[in-house]
């Protein structure tokens, strides 16, 4: 389009934005500089600091996030099959100050959405105009006898870093011909594809290694994402090494765990494996409770176009915490969700009404070194909520050439090196 | 060309005036921003296979996204999703991307094969992939400090005779042979 037209074109959906604004909540100027926390930095928290300082350099955003590095969920089941190393998926939150974001090393302890302000551990609270949370998950106790000491025993590894140390480490110990065990979650929760991503590295790390050895997944569920392609990928890379049992077969998954004696229990087993990869079942990240973000789901309801909760005016909330369905609770996703947030926020603090939203989602999963597939979807909002824009998306083609498969495996690296410096950098 | 402009426009007009219930199309920032998971930030891929598509004219990005939408040119992922936007977005988006300036890259090349290509640039490539692919005006794609990968992949395509190429690139192409090729790759992806 040339510039005159498109100057047009704006002016022309300018005008009728605003229209459409009248009635819409005045933010009420606080006087100097518009401030914006955000409770969290992770994929989320971290993309929607640095795109609100790209927008507008005149809001001042503070990060606050507990820990100095952030390690990446996506691509840290290459760590456990061994391709992958931990620094690749350890990223600093130096890239964000150079944004001018502010970044607090600190514990968010409580959110008073009525005075807009946020305290911490550190006994530090910050106002704003705007607050964007984004906690990630905190995970239920739906296994008996799995709690923080269990994990040291048989690892969720569902947020990376020390646990997916853990879990690597025991897979390297384990001798030739054990068992390693996964249960994975019941729905919602991060990364539908995750877990049966992981028993395909794990399975590739074991098939040069320790080729004896098996891996049994006693599902909570009785279908998982992309289950026809991960079922093609483990006939074709790694027959007779995994077996996946759906729940109505066990009644229901793993009930409990005895961490000492390295039992794994269902309603009709016992099991004792080499390696126990337990992954609980999941909700809104602890402050997402704390704040009363959250419904009697666990999770947070929100607004489809601005992602303001629907329970607490002025607050945001982003990413896996969020009752974000249909989009998945994945790192694109969130990555996606912070960036429609982020221009949401800069307009409503500077008085205008957000813009048309719009979303994009792409999940890859590796299943072997040259074998990757995806699913992907493009959202937008229909009648004030996100919808799956019709005829776009889907999934790997069951059929696709090994030459596309490997392409995938390309550019689900280079997804991951592109939106981690879109995030971080 | 202005005239289809021109009637993309009406279109929009026509809509936000008529339905109420239709909202504004997004933002070129706000379509552009969804690209970044793959692309990278601003279309400045990092590699190591996915291309940049900073610096691509508009014309270029929406006839791709058109072909990939169609399935005209084959993809892994784009092809769905290409499948999510109109053309009016493609255009929103390809306006974006045109004012962003082409990314450099820093690849392992061959040195021999980089120079090998530099010899055969100009009697085959110059006149279409102007300033050693650096041009975005001549609409065929920055081909300038490209991803190596990518330029392979979108070869092995071309000969396959799964996508197509001009008529002008075919009768070349099929004059080369595929070390001669995989020199001009090299040398396009040497661009700084």
């Amino acid at each position: 389009m040339s510039k005159i037209n498109r100057r047009n074109f704006i002016k022309i959906a300018g005008s009728a934005a605003a229209v459409s604004a009248v009635g819409f909540p005045a933010i009420a100027a606080a006087g100097g500089k518009k401030q914006v926390v955000i409770v969290g930095g992770g994929v989320g928290g971290a993309t929607a600091a640095k795109y609100i300082r790209r927008a507008d350099s005149s809001v001042e955003v503070t990060l606050i996030e507990p820990n100095k590095h952030y390690y990446t969920c996506f691509m840290s089941n290459e760590v456990l099959g061994g391709d992958r190393s931990m620094d690749s998926i350890k990223f600093s939150y130096d890239g964000l100050r150079k944004h001018g974001v502010t970044v607090v090393h600190d514990m968010v302890t409580a959110i008073d959405a009525k005075g807009r302000k946020v305290t911490t551990k550190g006994g530090k609270s910050f106002g704003y105009d705007r607050c964007i949370v984004a906690p990630g998950i905190s995970f239920v106790d739906n296994i008996e006898g799995y709690d923080a000491a269990a994990a040291e025993k048989m690892p969720h590894a569902w947020k990376a870093g020390p646990q997916t140390v853990l879990l690597r480490k025991q897979l390297e110990a384990m001798a030739d011909g054990g068992m390693v065990l996964i249960a994975p979650p019941p729905n919602p929760f991060r990364c539908p594809p995750g877990p049966y991503e992981r028993a395909c590295q794990i399975a590739h790390y074991l098939k040069s290694h320790k080729p004896k050895s098996k891996i049994l997944i006693l599902d909570s569920k009785d279908k998982f994402s992309k289950q026809g392609l991960f079922t093609q990928a483990w006939d074709r890379h790694y027959k007779g090494m995994i077996e996946w049992v759906k729940a109505v077969d066990t009644g229901g998954g793993v009930k409990s765990v005895d961490a000492k004696t390295g039992t794994v229990s269902t309603e009709f087993e016992e099991y004792k494996p080499a390696v126990t990869n337990i992954i609980p079942a999941q909700v809104a990240g602890t402050i997402a409770k704390v704040a009363g973000l959250t419904d009697e789901k666990g999770w947070c309801p929100i607004d489809g176009k601005t992602f303001e909760s629907t329970i607490h005016k002025g607050i945001h909330v982003i990413g896996d915490a969020a009752h974000q369905s249909p989009l998945p609770k994945s790192g694109y996703a969130a990555n996606s969700e912070a960036k429609v947030v982020a221009a949401a926020v800069v307009d409503m603090v500077n008085g205008r009404e957000p813009g048309t939203p719009s979303w994009v989602n792409t999940c890859y999963s590796i299943v072997a070194p040259q074998d990757g597939i995806s699913v992907a979807m493009v959202y937008n909002l229909v009648d004030g909520k996100v919808a799956k824009v019709k005829g776009s998306g889907g999934l790997t083609p069951m059929d696709s050439s090994p030459a596309d498969r490997a392409r995938e495996v390309q550019y689900a690296h280079s997804w991951f090196n592109n939106i981690t410096s879109d995030i971080f950098g | 060309m202005s005239v289809r402009k021109t009637f993309a426009v009406l279109l929009g007009c026509g809509m936000i005036l008529g339905t109420a219930q239709i909202q504004a199309a997004p933002t070129a920032t706000m379509l552009a921003d969804t690209c970044a998971g793959c692309h990278g930030t601003d279309g400045a891929s990092t590699g190591p296979a996915t291309p940049s598509i900073a610096g691509n004219s508009e014309t270029y990005m929406v006839d791709t996204m058109i072909a990939f939408k169609s399935g005209e040119r084959p993809s892994t992922v784009m092809g769905r999703i290409a499948k999510g936007y109109s053309e009016e977005e493609f255009k929103l988006m390809g306006n974006y991307f045109a004012k962003q300036p082409i990314a450099k890259t820093s690849q392992n090349l061959d040195a021999a094969k980089v120079a090998a290509g530099k010899k055969l640039f100009g009697k085959n490539c110059e006149k279409c992939h102007d300033e050693k692919g650096g041009l975005a005006d001549d609409d065929s794609g920055i081909l300038a400090s490209q991803w190596l990968p990518y330029l392979q992949y979108s070869m092995v395509d071309f000969k396959a005779g799964s996508r197509e190429m001009a008529k002008k690139m075919k009768k070349k192409v099929d004059k080369l042979n595929d070390d001669e090729l995989e020199a001009l790759l090299q040398y396009f992806a040497s661009q700084q």
